[in-house]
């Protein structure tokens, strides 16, 4: 009897698979792409960690020790620094600068909205390598824009990529904020559109201030939004790449190491620089590990706080 | 009231202004140091005003790269690559939301787990790769591997099913329709907001792409226009030609920005659409 019924779902399945072979069609192509070019890479760049090997010679087994080195490596911890220092600082003005000037837009009161929302967005249609290239002329020592500007009010000049390279980091900084937040005020923007006008609306009746209406109403509901784009931000940050490696014009970073990102020390292990493909695979493993943490942090973060209007709201009625 | 209302109004206005002034200084410069001599870029203060070095920066700079071969390269791989991927993804993406076929919630769990997995995890196999396939210097390691992505599955999927009438689909399997005909010629005009929002956002990303171009496209006839700057940079007789240099850059600028400035509301709106549905 069991087996029976068993029989009968078995032929059903396999005849409703038959009759929407088609739909199997259709997916196929990003299942097969995936397991050649996303899974099968991504499983044996594990394996290949584990070994000690320039691409060219025999494969040796050494265990962790790719990873052992990767940790006793300073230069790797110096470029882990740098970018995590990158993207923490050059965050405070993006998200804020980016919030800000989403209300201000969303505000009512400003005219040519979408001219300005063109103007912030245009450095994040632009190629990473020609604003660079524009960046490391504007901030020359000698000839550099920003230094003008600095001198003309009365400060003194910046060597920003010479020196013992502390202002490298900075230099970096300024651009990334630059690049990024156009793309947050405009993600930023479209969700603040999205909120119902009536909420507004009977917190000013209540009579709400603007910077209480922006932070009790305006934050909480944007939160979806505002965690989607700092998870974005973080995976952004750890492939941060083009720009430092054009601007101090070296994969690694100019003096000191200063300007060096996790991955540009990843890229000049292999293929770029040196020839050590089980080390980068592991110094990649260590990366992804990284901004999976990272990630789920934030989602757990999000969530955490998601619960407690809840718990409040449940209690009172 | 009101004139507390009018000086936060002009300062907003300041705080804007300021704010669009430093996002546009760059670009405006970059086109001033295009047309001076470098000479004059390496004085203080930096000119502010267009020179009369533009000829002689054309010159120098067409005597150092091809850039008509890397626009064309640019231009064969991102929109190859950006066709490929509405084709796949709304395929897909059609596939998940209108067909109820066994193992589709388990597969359509395996693509969403796969958006989370950064590509970089297997950078060197995946390179090793390439250069195994005979794809070092060839356009296709940079158009086949990517093209059916999970970001364009999931996002045509959510297109299709708010926009997909399944009545639609019903009516043309009694008419007779062929499952091709119905996707091509009754589907896909239906698709077409969603078509331009996707591709939009991937031929951006691909015409500016830097990293996966550096690692494959290693000869010049094979460059694309980032590649092309780099290698002029890093040429040290003309990497020094600052004039040269940024008029590259406005040739590898312009295209795009020309494009976005004409249809600036249509493209806001297409990038910001996949951003905000996820």
């Amino acid at each position: 009897m069991r087996k029976d019924d068993n029989a009968i779902l078995r032929k059903s399945t396999w005849t409703k698979m038959k009759r929407n072979k088609v739909a199997y069609a259709y997916i196929s192509p990003f299942f097969i792409l995936f397991a050649i070019f996303g899974l099968f890479p991504i499983a044996s760049g594990l394996y290949i960690s584990f070994f000690s090997w320039d691409g060219m010679s025999s494969m040796r087994f050494v265990g962790i020790r790719n990873y052992y080195r990767l940790l006793q490596d300073a230069i790797f911890w110096k470029s882990l620094y740098n970018t995590f220092f990158i993207g923490i600082i050059a965050h405070i003005p993006i998200l804020l600068g980016a919030l800000g000037l989403a209300s201000i837009l969303n505000s009512k009161l400003i005219k040519g909205v979408n001219l300005f929302k063109t103007m912030y967005f245009i450095p994040m249609l632009t190629s990473a390598v020609a604003v660079s290239i524009i960046f490391q002329n504007m901030f020359g020592y000698n000839f550099g824009l920003v230094n003008y500007a600095l001198k003309s009010v009365g400060l003194n000049k910046i060597d920003w990529f010479g020196g013992s390279g502390k202002y490298i980091n900075i230099a970096i900084i300024i651009m990334f904020a630059w690049k990024w937040i156009g793309w947050n005020m405009v993600i930023y923007l479209a969700g603040m559109q999205g909120i119902n006008t009536d909420i507004f609306e009977a917190a000013i009746v209540d009579g709400a201030s603007q910077f209480t209406i922006f932070r009790k109403i305006t934050i909480p509901l944007l939160k979806p939004i505002i965690v989607f784009t700092i998870i974005q931000s973080t995976v952004g940050t750890i492939n941060l790449f083009t720009e430092p490696f054009v601007l101090t014009n070296s994969l690694l970073g100019g003096s000191n190491h200063n300007g060096m990102t996790v991955m540009m020390y990843l890229l000049n292990k292999a293929p770029q620089g040196n020839n050590q493909y089980g080390f980068a695979s592991a110094c990649a493993y260590v990366l992804t590990l990284i901004i999976i943490v990272i990630s789920m942090f934030t989602l757990g973060i999000s969530e955490k706080n998601d619960d407690k209007p809840k718990r409040r709201r449940g209690r009172k009625s | 009231m009101t004139v507390s209302r009018v000086i936060n109004k002009v300062f907003m206005y300041l705080v804007l202004l300021l704010i669009a002034l430093i996002m546009i200084v760059p670009f405006y410069e970059m086109f001033v140091l295009s047309t001076q001599s470098t000479k004059a870029i390496f004085s203080f203060p930096p000119p502010f005003w267009f020179g009369d070095n533009l000829i002689q920066n054309f010159h120098n700079m067409v005597a150092a790269v091809n850039v008509p071969r890397a626009f064309l390269n640019s231009c064969i791989i991102s929109i190859s690559y950006t066709s490929l991927v509405l084709l796949f993804c709304s395929m897909g993406g059609y596939a998940f939301a209108v067909y109820d076929f066994p193992g589709k919630s388990v597969l359509f769990r395996v693509l969403l787990v796969t958006m989370m997995v950064p590509w970089t995890a297997g950078i060197i196999p995946w390179f090793f790769m390439m250069s195994k396939f005979g794809w070092i210097n060839n356009y296709l390691a940079l158009i086949i591997p990517g093209c059916a992505n999970a970001f364009g599955i999931f996002w045509m999927r959510q297109y299709c099913q708010n926009n997909v009438p399944r009545t639609l689909i019903e009516a043309a399997k009694i008419d007779g329709c062929s499952e091709w005909i119905i996707f091509f010629r009754i589907i896909s005009p239906i698709l077409l907001p969603a078509y331009s929002a996707l591709g939009i956002m991937q031929f951006v990303n691909t015409w500016n792409d830097f990293m996966q171009p550096l690692l494959i496209l290693r000869s010049t006839e094979v460059q694309t226009l980032p590649l092309m700057l780099k290698y002029m940079l890093g040429d040290p007789t003309r990497g020094t030609d600052m004039g040269a240099m940024m008029l590259a850059s406005s040739c590898a600028v312009l295209p795009l920005l020309i494009v976005f400035l004409c249809a600036s509301k249509f493209f806001m709106s297409g990038l910001t659409a996949g951003a905000i549905k996820e």
